[in-house]
């Protein structure tokens, strides 16, 4: 809601400066959005009055006139204006005059003919971007009167940004009423009296739709002059409401709209059939609206139809059919009250947002109907002329919306401010607000005003006093609470954690996208489909992703496009995958990595990063849930892995990860290089954190015997661990494996695997004898199980 | 002058003149040594008569210990040379960088995030998560804004069916909690929230923080002393704080809260458009009808509930100027946040 300041203390003149009232209304929940200057600086512009005209000797389009400004002689000025004529009132700018953006206006010559000023657009003024012409000013206007004082140029425009439930506010009436409330000062209206019927014409109104249309009133105008003009005052307030003048019918129904918060519609008289009907609409009903536009309609529209057609969308637009034009000499106005519970959401159906609209569905004052149409019949009168005829009033008491006392507790009040106001305080703010109040006990009955929509509960009531009050006002106190431990789960990892490991090992956190690009994501995993956005951002983010490594990559991507080598990229966060009619959120925790281990440095090789390196970091992670032989690896196949390097990540007998190098057929369409690594782990596999058990530590030495045997290649090292551990007793504390060698002395197709056994025993120290038997025991089962034999 | 004093002054002569240990060893077995010449001095001994042997014998004595002094003095002199010498062969610059893997760095939003969290855990809050992808009685029906409300058109949710959303705000978490847990509830919401909306100053992914509590006796007012306690300590500054009156479905009063600029303490400048002022987050005591949808007597409890946009406080606490620089991942900018 945009308005003029000058026009608000016309009803309403608080003694505080536009700052201070804009201030006041911010903080009374109207939040001031913006104070603009209706028109900017300049200065020696005053009220010309054109006395001659003639032409100009070298310039067909030039005219040459004598201006009279209240000096002793009237001033020489050549104009180029087309509309420039004797006896108009003009401003004009005088030698000395300073133009908006500082041009200063000098004695000229143009084309030969001294002149000795400009005669101004709106556009010169400053108050338009373009004008086709001088502006008029008022045939009253007083000659030689500084311009900003005709026009009241030293004014702002307010814009209000209102919240949803102050719809009550989007007048001037509204603005006026609140203002007088906060400030408890009188609020004049301006006198809108019943205008005395000068005809009998009227048409029929019926309203079928009792629900949604508790009140309608309408008024028919005759021998309205369709080209009158719209006066400039009501030009100029339309203007610094951020409303276009449209023709003078049109703008008195604006002008109301936004005087008054009624939304007004004129129907052209002859263009209606019959009488009006407000109703539903038919299924499939059709109506082409004021902006050309046709819309098909439902049963869940309530239109306003003559006895053929749905002329207008009832409370939202009128209809192109029946829109006034400047030929229309007889109107219809229409002055209506839809309820808002019943009409919100309607416009929008049909992506349609209205200042009608708007309005409506925050809710329009049932008892504002019959004012605002006086108000309008009285306007166009002194417009336009004509002859008006009786008020045409229908009322179905089932549309209108009840106020009904609403109870107030004062411990409740106190308990949920937190604050002491005096019982006659709460009296006073409420009735300044426009309620009915009694008070007894402690309780308040307070009736709402029928402008407000946002009145139904005790609570309602509470906002209002401490709005009233001052938010400001409510001194801030310290909660009091118990000081009850919370449990705290040692088995339950920190989640931060996480995060941290990853940082501390190089990784940078990213954050990317949940919805992703559905041809990128299909590369990583062709045999989901996603969970669709109906209404994307655009096509590139329409899909929720179902593995963050698509967003990693491209974050990925992007930094290696600027220069940087090396990315190292973690992110957690969910993925959704759909399943059945269900969708899994889950969420991840999912690394890429390329480039070398660790950023360039003196005195070491540089080494690209590869499967072990991030497999490193991955049991690290795992290592945090307590790691150790509850989670395996196993060669697996991934669509978005190669083949022969990834693996999928074990928690018994659940799938809670993947680890890999991407698919070098992945490489061209997502423009990576050739070794980018990935990993992706399930957050939930994480949390289970390890609640640590003492064993005793052995008094007795540990003994190592190092062992060389030759597998096939095709045998991996967890079937070779797993054989050795299940092969000798408990006295094995660990296997490792130091060396993983393929090539010169190895048979083709075999390759030789370096084994430490560690061997401990808590009774005793072991001798050479028992380490015999338990190597001889391993490689037994080595070479049973696994064909390997020991390399001498 | 004996032979004596003769062999003893060559010996440190020689002594003096080795410049290394087996030199220095050398001389040693030349004079000390089982063939040394004043191990022969005392073989001879055995020649002269019982009278002149004391006498003898202890002279050649002293001889044997002062070239042995002479002798340790020397070690330990070319000892400390050695040393000295293989301590500055071995000395490096000190100043040449570490070796190692760097730390990486957290996103400013996460940094953000757990500064949030660790400010209201003083407090007793504890952090809870919920689903991104929402139904709409969560989103919007639990939380007061029925179907046809104005305040979804001011949401600009993402549908993926008329029932289905992505989640326009954390708020819904709070209703999660609060179907399933008894006040008292002291709760922080954190996570990813969606509109679809994507200009300058909109990203269609955010981060915001929804927190409340509910107990027997939170009033407007605990509302104002917590907010404005965090606000401060978030921004380690006594800033001065508004409330205004707003309006949002879910809560009643409602509230909108301003900090006086953090750019220019309140001066006006171009991030505060020349207010003073900054939004930095919306509040209220929890609306009676989300209670009701949550089955918690709004007779016995009461609540308060607020949410704030993260990358805002991020901004404002860390001078960004951009807010789709979060979401580009450029390391550049990432790296600023370590």
């Amino acid at each position: 809601m945009k308005f003029s300041e000058q026009w608000l203390r016309e009803w309403v003149d608080p003694e505080l400066s536009t700052e201070a009232l804009a201030h006041q209304l911010t903080m009374a929940g109207l939040e001031v959005d913006a104070v603009e200057p209706v028109a900017p600086e300049f200065s020696g512009i005053v009220v010309g009055y054109v006395m001659t005209v003639g032409p100009h000797p070298d310039a067909d389009r030039l005219r040459v006139c004598s201006v009279d400004v209240g000096e002793d002689a009237p001033l020489t000025i050549v104009c180029g204006a087309p509309n420039v004529e004797i006896g108009m009132r003009v401003p004009t700018a005088l030698v000395g005059a300073k133009l908006p953006g500082g041009h200063k206006i000098t004695k000229s010559k143009l084309r030969g003919v001294a002149s000795f000023g400009m005669l101004c657009s709106t556009a010169e003024l400053g108050m338009a971007e373009q004008a086709d012409g001088l502006l008029p000013l008022p045939s009253d206007a007083e000659i030689g009167a500084n311009v900003r004082d005709v026009l009241g140029l030293d004014d702002v425009s307010i814009e209000l940004g209102l919240t949803p439930n102050r719809g009550d506010c989007l007048g001037i009436a509204g603005i006026a009423r609140e203002t007088g409330v906060l400030n408890r000062c009188a609020v004049t209206e301006p006198t809108i009296e019943a205008v005395m019927p000068a005809t009998d014409r009227v048409v029929d109104v019926t309203i079928d739709a009792a629900e949604d249309c508790g009140h309608y009133v309408g008024r028919v105008i005759s021998g309205v002059n369709p080209t009158a003009k719209t006066p400039l005052w009501m030009q100029e307030r339309l203007r610094r409401s951020g409303v276009r003048s449209i023709s003078a019918v049109v703008d008195i129904t604006h002008y109301v709209l936004l005087e008054l918060g009624q939304p007004m519609h004129a129907f052209d008289l002859d263009k209606l059939q019959g009488g009006i009907v407000v109703r539903r609409a038919q299924d499939k009903e059709k109506i082409i609206l004021l902006d050309d536009q046709e819309i098909t309609l439902s049963t869940s529209d309530v239109v306003i139809a003559d006895h053929q057609q749905a002329v207008a969308l009832a409370g939202i637009m009128g209809g192109a059919a029946t829109a006034v034009s400047d030929e229309t000499t007889s109107i219809l106005f229409e002055s209506a009250y839809f309820d808002p519970t019943r009409i919100a959401g309607r416009a929008r159906g049909h992506g349609l947002h209205t200042d009608s609209s708007h309005r409506f569905e925050r809710g329009v004052s049932p008892e504002l109907q019959v004012k605002a149409i006086e108000r309008a019949t009285a306007l166009l009168m002194q417009i336009t002329g004509g002859e008006p005829g009786p008020l045409i009033e229908v009322t179905q008491s089932k549309g209108l919306p009840a106020r009904n006392p609403i109870l107030l507790r004062a411990d409740r009040l106190r308990r949920l401010l937190g604050i002491e106001v005096a019982d006659s305080d709460v009296t006073d703010m409420l009735s300044r607000l426009g309620m009915t109040v009694e008070l007894s006990d402690g309780e308040w009955k307070a009736t709402p005003p029928a402008h407000r929509f946002d009145m139904a509960l005790e609570v309602d009531l509470i906002e209002e006093v401490a709005r009233i009050y001052g938010y400001d006002e409510i001194a801030p106190s310290d909660s009091a609470a118990s000081l009850i431990l919370r449990n705290e789960p040692e088995g339950v990892a920190e989640s931060d954690r996480v995060t941290d490991l990853l940082v501390d090992r190089g990784y940078q956190e990213a954050i990317t996208y949940s919805f992703v690009d559905p041809k990128t994501q299909k590369l990583f995993s062709p045999s989901l489909t996603p969970v669709a956005l109906s209404n994307p951002i655009s096509a590139d983010l329409s899909v929720m992703r179902t593995s963050l490594w698509v967003g990693l990559t491209q974050a990925l991507v992007y930094n290696l496009n600027r220069q940087q080598s090396r990315v190292f990229l973690f992110e957690t966060g969910l993925r959704f995958i759909p399943q059945g009619n269900d969708i899994k959120q889950e969420k991840m925790i999912s690394g890429i990595a390329t480039g070398v281990t660790i950023p360039e440095q003196w005195g070491t090789d540089p080494r690209a990063v590869d499967f072990y390196d991030l497999k490193a970091d991955v049991e690290a992670l795992l290592d945090l849930a307590g790691g150790g032989d509850q989670f395996r690896f196993e060669a697996a196949e991934h669509a978005a892995l190669h083949p022969g390097q990834s693996a999928r990540i074990m928690h018994g007998e659940r799938v809670i990860g993947w680890l890999g190098k991407l698919h070098p057929g992945l490489q061209k369409p997502l423009d990576t290089p050739a070794a980018v690594y990935l990993f992706e782990l399930e957050a939930a596999a994480l949390s289970t954190g390890n609640i640590p058990a003492f064993t005793p530590l052995s008094r007795f030495p540990t003994i190592r015997r190092d062992i060389a045997i030759s597998v096939d290649e095709a045998t991996d090292w967890q079937m070779v661990k797993d054989c050795v551990i299940s092969a000798v007793p408990a006295t094995l504390k660990e296997v490792i494996i130091f060396d993983d060698y393929r090539g010169k002395e190895v048979e083709t197709g075999r390759k030789s695997l370096a084994l430490g056994l560690i061997l401990q025993d808590y009774s005793r120290t072991l001798v050479d004898q028992d380490v015999d038997g338990i190597v001889s025991d391993a490689l037994a089962a080595l070479g049973k199980e696994l064909g390997a034999s020991l390399r001498e | 002058m004996s032979d004596l004093d003769q062999i003893v002054s060559a010996a440190q002569a020689a002594i003096s003149a080795s410049d290394d240990l087996a030199g220095l060893d050398a001389v040693r077995i030349t004079y000390l040594g089982k063939k040394g010449v004043l191990t022969d001095q005392l073989k001879s001994l055995g020649k002269l008569s019982a009278e002149e042997r004391p006498a003898a014998g202890q002279a050649i004595n002293v001889a044997k210990k002062s070239v042995q002094e002479a002798l340790n003095g020397r070690k330990q002199d070319l000892e400390t040379f050695a040393l000295a010498q293989k301590l500055s062969e071995e000395s490096i610059d000190v100043t040449l960088p570490g070796r190692g893997q760097p730390r990486g760095g957290q996103h400013p939003v996460t940094r953000t995030l757990r500064r949030i969290q660790r400010l209201f855990a003083q407090a007793g809050f504890e952090v809870v998560e919920g689903p991104e992808i929402e139904d709409d009685y969560h989103n919007f029906e639990a939380l007061n804004i029925s179907a046809h409300h104005p305040a979804r058109a001011m949401h600009d949710t993402f549908y993926f069916d008329e029932h289905t959303v992505l989640r326009t705000h954390t708020s819904p978490v709070q209703v999660r909690v609060m179907e399933s847990s008894e006040p008292p509830l002291r709760i922080i919401a954190p996570g990813r929230v969606y509109r679809c909306d994507s200009d300058l100053t909109h990203t269609p992914m955010f981060h915001q923080v929804e927190g409340f509590m509910v107990d027997e006796d939170v009033s407007f007012a605990s509302l104002k002393g917590i907010i404005h306690t965090f606000l401060q300590r978030f921004f380690e500054q006594d800033l001065q704080v508004r409330f205004r009156p707003s309006y949002f479905p879910f809560t009643e009063p409602s509230a909108e809260v301003d900090i006086q600029c953090v750019m220019c303490q309140g001066e006006g400048c171009r991030v505060c458009s020349s207010t003073g002022w900054l939004e930095v987050l919306g509040c209220g005591m929890i609306h009676p009808e989300v209670f009701r949808h949550v089955e918690i007597d709004s007779e016995r409890y009461t609540g308060f509930a607020f949410g704030m946009g993260v990358e805002r406080l991020a901004m404002l606490r860390y001078g960004v100027n951009d807010l789709r620089l979060f979401f580009d991942n450029d390391l550049r900018f990432l790296k600023q946040f370590r």
